[in-house]
């Protein structure tokens, strides 16, 4: 279920990196929690995002959950199919559904944060 | 077993726009006293348009039809209980509507000069004493069109008082439990929010209190009783606290209900609160408004109070403008004048003696209420409730039934659900207030309704989950609705 | 008591089983320090009739068989029958907010309908469920354009309603958005394109301008509205008087119209309880304060109403929504609606054209002062005579005269603002016509 290859945050985010670009979306456990998805909500391209700064949010019909940067750097790309079919990020989280590419800014985050068996034991410890 | 109601068939009847055809008309004007004009010549080509294209065109026959079918598919207090936590759905008596619509009152222009308004001036005046009174506080606005409203007002004074005195500070503590307007006022009014955590027992965790109070916070928001329907025991204490450090003690006033004639804000050291007259003073919600939210204030507070306030000149009333230190204006003209009548009228139907007997059936019926759900529903909070009762929808839970899903069946029960999903402390919750206006009668169908559906999430669940059944509409999709927004007939 | 509907032996049974004595005994968990030891000093309840008696000497109080010129942002107009035989119906009068969509389609399709007339009336894209009132709509319009242009300064026209400028800075003095205003010309009584021009700059968020302006004058909007766009500013368009929306072509070139609808059936009750409307651009919705409902299905396909976008307000973002704003005013916006229903696309135009020919007559008696072309409302003065001095004669023939402008404009404090409507008569015109003679 939730990739070898990606790196993920207590906040429910998720990130893969190829070269110097992050790619980052939201957990299947996040878009479950979260129910249908009406709207995301996500900066433009070029926005300097920090570690664990505000991303941008994800709205079901009755809350908001922000969307936190795993990684600092600079947003080079957003992926423009949610805007007409928000109902992807339920089906497709890991996959079709990324939110943003980021361009790394500060070298060694990745490696920080928790790998796919940590975090199924933290979301599995959350319930 | 369903006893409140029964089937019954209901007209259908499309948009009005639907309705419409082209020459059709429901009105007529007196004919003209005075020479037509060209608006052309008068206006200008440009700024004449050419027609309201789409706008409605029915006879006077279809515009009631249509109405009249429309207002059948409403539930309203004139069918049954909204049981509905924080909403105060009380009986909205019609003598309120009769004396709101008095021509001498109705048709007064907020502008026509004091002589000839002192009739007006004189309801607020009076209004104004009463709430002060209610409240044991000593100076209210009526300005504010609304809770929200007044909440703003009430944060903007609180600025201005903490500004004449050096520092306005820069953030606002609000408990967890709070209603959402409450942090939205606090930041509209330029303050920064801070959460206080509610302790296991749902009261605010005074320990943690006094270790956030410091000299950034200007005040804390607090519901007393709060969201839970629990008295903050300790709030004299929270208010020493408060004090000590220099901050003020707003009070969120929506459940005022629970204290008329038993306790008042102003004795308890509240320094602002306000009001919601569309819950504890009787003013009809009318689908979602108008309300009022008067603010009353200790004196600290007075100079601050938006401008104009009613003065008493000799036997006169008067508006004083000049007010240096006045907030200023948070709407245009003097209140929800209409609003404020059907208060007066409320509180004059009661008297003191009438207002604390409302407080007391409101609180027995919620107690009533809560020991006869209790064996059904898990109960988180078990301290004294007042006016409301919350409970959790963990033992539905198990079933895969959720607070929503058993609100959506108690409306094939014959009535409209509890408040749902809050307060946000309490997971899955159910929120009931009853108000002092339902008999044993219409509480005991309700008790009736609430465990047969305890019963029916044991026994067939799917019936609880796909409710409801006996509504014209069924579920409506909510999800398409915000994700492809149709706000308007084309 | 009337309204308690509980009598003794059910009030036993219910103590009983709550396991008390007496009512009071729920209320000894309170404090002993807090509780209140003394009957409230208010007068002991009343019946119905004396209740009825209160408020009818109360209006008598009032003025009552006036004749009234009074305009500035309130006015007087017939109210079709209709309006109060609708809102009096106790589905709508006593329904709560439409939350449970089921069960509150009748509410959920008047407030479709009428955020459709509103978009039909002013040209917008999408209009919310109303606001508190106009001066508000305005306040809540001017934090909306902050929010989209991300640009904190507010230039106003002095022509717009002098107290709903005051609201607007009351609103932006706590958010620190500057509030700047440019002003109208002395002979025209229209904006002042060239302030506006000398005053606008890169930091602006919106200017705001009201057609008709507080002065009736129907305002040069198009030219505000190039300055603005220029600017990369938004512009806010604003109306007081509703029924001018009958025969007044929509600024297309507005991004959010704020405005009142007292107009429409909503007596003036001393000022309250209104409607404001705001309507903007498609674009625009998801920073859009305030209720809005929106059409879709239920699960067997029919056509159903629903709250919607809720995400934007404050029981869901809480501090960060759009506003603070719970309410809307569903009531008046239904006594708006049935209005605009009953008149209908002919007659809001005759409507109009009516306020237009008395207004206009009325001006054939009493100069304007401002040449500008002007709606139902104009400013104009009397030569050696004070406003006071002419509405102290016109009260003795029971006629409320315009407002006098001394107390929001000191440069015109030798003029009054007239108003006449479909409701004045050309007899009382004319006696406002001989007193300023």
């Amino acid at each position: 279920m939730y990739p070898e290859n990606f790196r993920y945050t207590k906040e429910h985010e998720w990130v893969r990196v190829d070269g110097a670009i992050g790619t980052v979306g939201i957990t299947n456990h996040a878009q479950n929690e979260l129910g249908d998805i009406v709207y995301v909500d996500l900066p433009k391209p070029g926005t300097q995002v920090s570690q664990g700064g505000t991303l941008g949010s994800v709205e079901s019909v009755k809350a908001v959950s922000d969307i936190y940067a795993p990684v600092s750097g600079e947003v080079t790309e957003v992926n423009t199919v949610l805007a007409d079919a928000p109902e992807k990020l339920n089906a497709d989280p890991h996959g079709e559904a990324w939110l943003v590419k980021i361009k790394l800014g500060t070298p060694g985050e990745f490696e920080k944060l928790m790998s796919a068996a940590d975090y199924q034991a933290y979301i599995g410890a959350e319930k | 077993m369903i006893t409140k109601v029964r089937a019954h068939l209901s007209q259908n009847e499309p948009l009005i726009f639907e309705r419409s055809s082209p020459g059709k008309i429901g009105y007529q004007l007196p004919e003209l006293d005075v020479p037509a004009v060209d608006a052309v010549q008068m206006l200008g080509t440009e700024n004449v348009r050419a027609e309201i294209r789409g706008f409605p065109e029915v006879s006077e026959v279809e515009t009631i039809r249509h109405f009249t079918r429309l207002s059948t598919w409403n539930y309203a207090i004139d069918y049954g209980m909204y049981p509905l936590g924080s909403c105060t759905m009380k009986y909205n008596p019609r003598v309120n509507e009769l004396v709101a619509r008095i021509d001498g009152l109705a048709w007064a222009h907020p502008y026509q000069p004091d002589a000839l308004a002192q009739g007006s001036m004189e309801v607020m005046a009076r209004l104004e004493a009463a709430l002060a009174e209610i409240t044991g506080m000593d100076a209210v606005t009526l300005q504010p069109a609304a809770g929200a409203h007044g909440e703003l007002t009430g944060i903007l004074m609180i600025r201005k008082l903490l500004e004449k005195r050096g520092n306005p500070r820069k953030k606002i503590l609000i408990p967890d439990s709070a209603h959402g307007t409450n942090p939205a006022s606090a930041v509209i009014a330029g303050y920064a929010v801070q959460p206080v955590p509610s302790s296991t027992t749902g009261a605010l965790d005074v320990g943690i209190l006094e270790r956030i109070v410091d000299e950034d916070v200007a005040a804390l928001m607090l519901t007393n009783p709060n969201t839970l329907g629990v008295f903050e025991h300790d709030i004299l204490r929270i208010a020493d606290v408060v004090h000590a450090k220099g901050a003020l003690l707003y009070m969120d006033g929506a459940n005022m209900n629970a204290l008329m004639g038993m306790a008042r804000p102003g004795d308890f050291g509240v320094d602002a609160l306000h009001l919601n007259l569309h819950k504890t003073f009787s003013t009809p919600h009318g689908g979602g408004g108008p309300g009022a939210g008067p603010v009353a204030v200790k004196k600290e507070l007075e100079p601050y109070l938006p401008a104009p306030r009613l003065k008493r000149s000799g036997k006169k009333w008067a508006w004083e403008y000049q007010r240096k230190h006045s907030i200023g204006r948070v709407r245009a003209y003097y209140g929800s004048f209409g609003v404020l009548v059907r208060a007066l009228a409320y509180i004059l139907a009661h008297g003191g003696p009438g207002l604390r007997n409302v407080t007391i059936d409101a609180v027995l019926n919620a107690n009533y209420l809560r020991k006869k759900l209790e064996p059904h529903f898990e109960l988180p909070y078990t301290a004294p409730n007042m006016h409301e009762v919350v409970f959790s929808d963990e033992r539905q839970a198990k079933r895969g039934v959720r607070t929503g899903d058993f609100a959506k069946r108690l409306i094939d029960y014959g009535f409209h659900p509890y408040t749902v999903s809050f307060p946000l402390i309490v997971h899955g919750a159910l929120m009931i207030e009853p108000t002092e206006t339902e008999g044993k009668r219409e509480l005991d169908h309700f008790i009736e309704a609430m465990v047969s559906i305890a019963e029916e999430v044991e026994k067939e669940p799917e019936i609880v989950l796909t409710a409801p059944h006996g509504t014209r509409t069924s579920r409506v999709d909510e999800v398409t609705a915000a994700r492809k927004p149709v706000l308007r007939w084309k | 008591m009337r309204y308690l509907p509980k009598s003794d032996s059910e009030r036993r049974e219910m103590l009983d089983a709550c396991g008390v004595g007496s009512a009071e005994d729920l209320f000894s968990h309170l404090p002993e320090a807090v509780r209140l030891k003394r009957p409230l000093d208010l007068a002991p309840g009343i019946s119905e009739y004396e209740i009825v008696q209160y408020f009818r000497d109360r209006a008598a109080e009032n003025a009552n068989g006036y004749a009234s010129f009074l305009g500035a942002g309130v006015y007087s107009h017939f109210q079709p029958v209709l309006v109060d035989t609708v809102v009096s119906r106790g589905e709508f009068l006593t329904a709560y907010t439409p939350y449970q969509a089921e069960i509150a389609q009748g509410t959920l399709m008047a407030i479709f309908e009428f955020q459709t007339m509103i978009c039909q009336l002013t040209g917008m894209d999408v209009a919310n469920a109303s606001m508190y009132d106009g001066s508000t709509a305005l306040a809540e319009a001017a934090m909306m354009a902050v929010r989209a242009t991300g640009k904190g300064r507010l230039l106003v026209a002095r022509s717009v309603h002098p107290e709903y400028r005051e609201v607007l800075r009351t609103y932006a003095h706590n958010q620190r958005l500057p509030v700047e205003e440019f002003g109208y010309l002395a002979d025209a009584g229209m904006l002042d394109s060239e302030d506006l021009e000398a005053k606008i700059d890169g930091l602006t968020g919106a200017v705001i301008v009201q057609s008709p302006n507080f002065f009736g004058i129907v305002d040069r909007v198009k030219e505000a509205a190039e300055i603005a766009h220029r600017a990369g500013a938004l512009l806010i368009v604003v109306f007081t008087e509703a029924v001018s929306l009958g025969i007044l072509e929509p600024v297309a070139e507005a991004d959010i119209v704020a405005g009142e609808l007292q107009s429409f059936a909503i007596s003036p009750s001393y000022g309250g309880p209104f409607a404001g409307i705001i309507g903007t651009r498609e674009k625009f919705i998801r920073q859009m304060p305030g209720r809005l409902v929106g059409q879709t299905t239920d699960t067997r396909g029919n056509r159903a109403f629903c709250l919607t976008l809720a995400t934007r307000e404050q029981h869901i973002r809480r501090e960060k929504a759009t506003s603070n704003i719970c309410t809307n005013q569903a009531l008046i916006a239904l006594m708006a609606t049935v209005f605009m229903t009953v008149y209908g696309k002919q007659g809001l135009r005759q409507l109009a054209e009516q306020n237009l020919a008395k207004a206009h007559y009325l001006a054939g008696r009493v100069k304007p002062r401002f040449c500008g072309k002007f709606f139902n409302e104009f400013v104009a003065r009397a030569p050696g005579k004070t406003p006071d001095a002419i509405n102290k004669a016109l009260l003795r023939r029971k006629i409320i005269g315009g407002l006098p402008l001394a107390r929001f404009y000191p440069e015109l404090a030798d003029s009054m603002l007239l108003c006449a409507t479909e409701m004045s008569h050309r007899k009382d015109m004319d006696a406002v016509g001989e007193i300023f003679a």
